[in-house]
């Protein structure tokens, strides 16, 4: 007896951030069956993370709410997909067990993750992602009193930023990597999203530079200083914690799994938010970030799609292209500089699951070399981090995945064994 | 309903503010919150803080679970050292 549980559903949701919330409710009232699966504790995806240091904004409580008054959408939490061991089925795994989950149409809206570049020190405990330092204060993580210097590119830091000192951290610095220039041009092109134009004001902040990067972290057992560059000049701060991110990549795992096809790092959506395959849409980050209003679109549009409603779906396309031109301007006003490539040191390691230095790559001719002789992405992330940062530092497209997406336990992998007729 | 939420972490008690993750409790119950050692012995501590780097992997009652995505349980044992 595999014990591996069996349930099905007509439009199966990947993702209960902004565009998986959206998918849902907007596929809702058609009374298909809906299921939305995610591996957080609640809804809300990276930006309406819920919990003790976080205090969510109404419009997060609204889509929660509009997600739980329809009968007809079920929300596992706390749930990942691992595998998809037949056609048009997924393995899930949550903390009690393993299901497989059979479904009609599937909407994938898996978001995004932090890139996350290596520089001497990255490996020391009090180095977090800047999105990542966000997530774990809503999630509790008392920073009351620490010294904290933001780095990298992109309004994350900001937000990070803002996160931070609510939750009563001394912010020292936030060093943004690109130029004035850029950032001007982004703030300047802000007036035709004058809600964002808004945001970036009450974010604005005196320790902002630009131009901007970090260096290296130092300390023995855990972070003590940091050396940064601005401009032509280095600066070495004392600090409690340093949160470095250098923008978004979009989660692309589930859809290569299921033969989506790709342009550039993220899945390719038609119109009507559908993938190369039939019956697979795709909305939100996966498909290119661009924030949470550009979400919610395109989970809107892909909800509609999928369960037919073409009309309602196209009445959104005017909004979906005012937030694609959104997402335009933050690619090219926060493009990372080629020579940030430039940060490890030949003992800096890059897989910090198999502890494999920057050394040790150089000489590799690309992944399947770096793999095979180095154990580069083998580790529990599977190149969810080396691999991101293989791609900036070497050129090298990132691996095929494998399954299962991410380490499970044995009795999970009987359900990949067992035949997809055989279910009980 | 209580605010607070009392676990054990490698037999220490700790308290937390209710909802906190486990990555958070790591940091109260030792300064640096470090979850696990690498493959050549080096501290390391939540990193990514969203499930992708499984850098906070520590044995949650009996099970290895991502700390960053498991909420805080009454009674709960963590180990690090698993
Ligand atoms: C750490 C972080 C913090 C951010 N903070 C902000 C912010 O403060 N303000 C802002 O404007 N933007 C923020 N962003 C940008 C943000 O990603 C988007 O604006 C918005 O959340 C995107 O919505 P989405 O629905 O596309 O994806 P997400 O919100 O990323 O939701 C995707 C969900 O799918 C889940 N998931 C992925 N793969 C699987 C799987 N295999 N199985 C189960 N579940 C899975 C993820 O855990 C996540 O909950 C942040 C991004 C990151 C990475
Ligand atoms: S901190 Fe990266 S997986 Fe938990």
């Amino acid at each position: 007896m595999s014990g591996v549980a069996f349930d099905t559903c007509d439009v199966l949701v990947v993702g209960a951030g902004p565009a998986g919330m959206a998918a849902a409710v907007a596929a809702a009232p058609s009374g298909a069956s809906v299921v939305v699966i995610d591996d957080n504790p609640a809804p809300g995806g990276q930006i309406w993370r819920d919990g003790p240091g976080a205090s969510l904004p109404p419009v997060a409580r609204q889509w929660r709410e509009a997600l739980a008054r329809h009968a007809n959408i079920r929300v596992r939490s706390g749930t990942r997909v691992v595998a998809a061991p037949a056609s048009h089925e997924l393995l899930l795994e949550d903390a009690d067990g393993a299901m497989r989950m059979r479904w009609t149409k599937l909407i994938l809206c898996t978001g995004a993750r932090e890139l996350l570049l290596p520089f001497p020190g990255w490996t020391l405990p009090g180095v977090t992602g800047a999105g990542g330092l966000q997530a774990l204060i809503k999630a509790g993580l008392p920073v009351e009193g620490e010294r904290i210097v933001i780095a990298g590119s992109g309004p994350l830091l900001l937000a990070a930023a803002a996160t931070a000192i609510a939750a009563g951290a001394q912010v020292l610095r936030i060093a943004e990597q690109a130029s004035f220039a850029s950032v001007a041009a982004f703030g300047a092109s802000l007036v035709r999203w004058p809600g964002k134009a808004l945001q970036a004001l009450t974010l604005a902040d005196a320790r902002y530079r630009t131009a901007s990067r970090v260096l290296s972290a130092q300390g023995t057992a855990q972070v003590e200083s940091v050396r940064l560059r601005q401009g032509d000049r280095e600066v070495e701060m004392a600090c409690d914690r340093i949160a470095c991110g250098f923008g978004l990549t979009p989660n692309t795992q589930l859809g290569q799994l299921l033969g989506c096809a790709l342009a550039g790092q993220a899945i390719t959506v038609d119109a009507l938010q559908a993938t190369s395959v039939a019956g697979i849409y795709a909305a939100g980050e996966c498909t290119g970030f661009g924030g949470s209003e550009r979400a919610l679109v395109q989970g809107t549009i892909a909800g509609h799609a999928a369960v037919g409603e073409v009309a309602k779906a196209r009445t959104h396309d005017r909004e979906r292209a005012r937030w694609n031109a959104f997402a335009a301007q933050l690619h090219r006003r926060f493009a990372l500089a080629d020579d940030l490539s430039a940060l490890p040191r030949p003992d800096t390691l890059v897989c910090r699951c198999e502890d494999v230095p920057f050394s040790a790559l150089s000489a590799c001719t690309g992944w399947t070399d770096a793999k095979l002789h180095r154990r580069c992405g083998m580790g529990a992330c599977q190149g969810r981090v080396c691999g991101d940062a293989a791609q900036f530092l070497f050129g090298w497209t990132p691996p095929a995945p494998r399954p299962p997406l991410v380490p499970v336990r044995i009795e999970t992998l009987a359900g990949l064994a067992t035949p997809g007729d055989a279910r009980q | 309903m209580s605010d607070q939420t009392q676990l054990h972490i490698d037999g220490q008690l700790v308290r937390v503010k209710a909802g906190s993750s486990v990555a958070a409790a790591l940091r109260v119950v030792d300064g640096k919150g470090a979850a696990r050692t690498s493959v050549t012995g080096q501290p390391r501590a939540p990193f990514c803080g969203m499930g992708v780097c499984q850098e906070c992997r520590v044995q949650i009652d009996g099970r290895r679970r991502l700390a960053c995505q498991t909420v805080c349980a009454e009674g709960m044992r963590v180990e690090t050292t698993a």
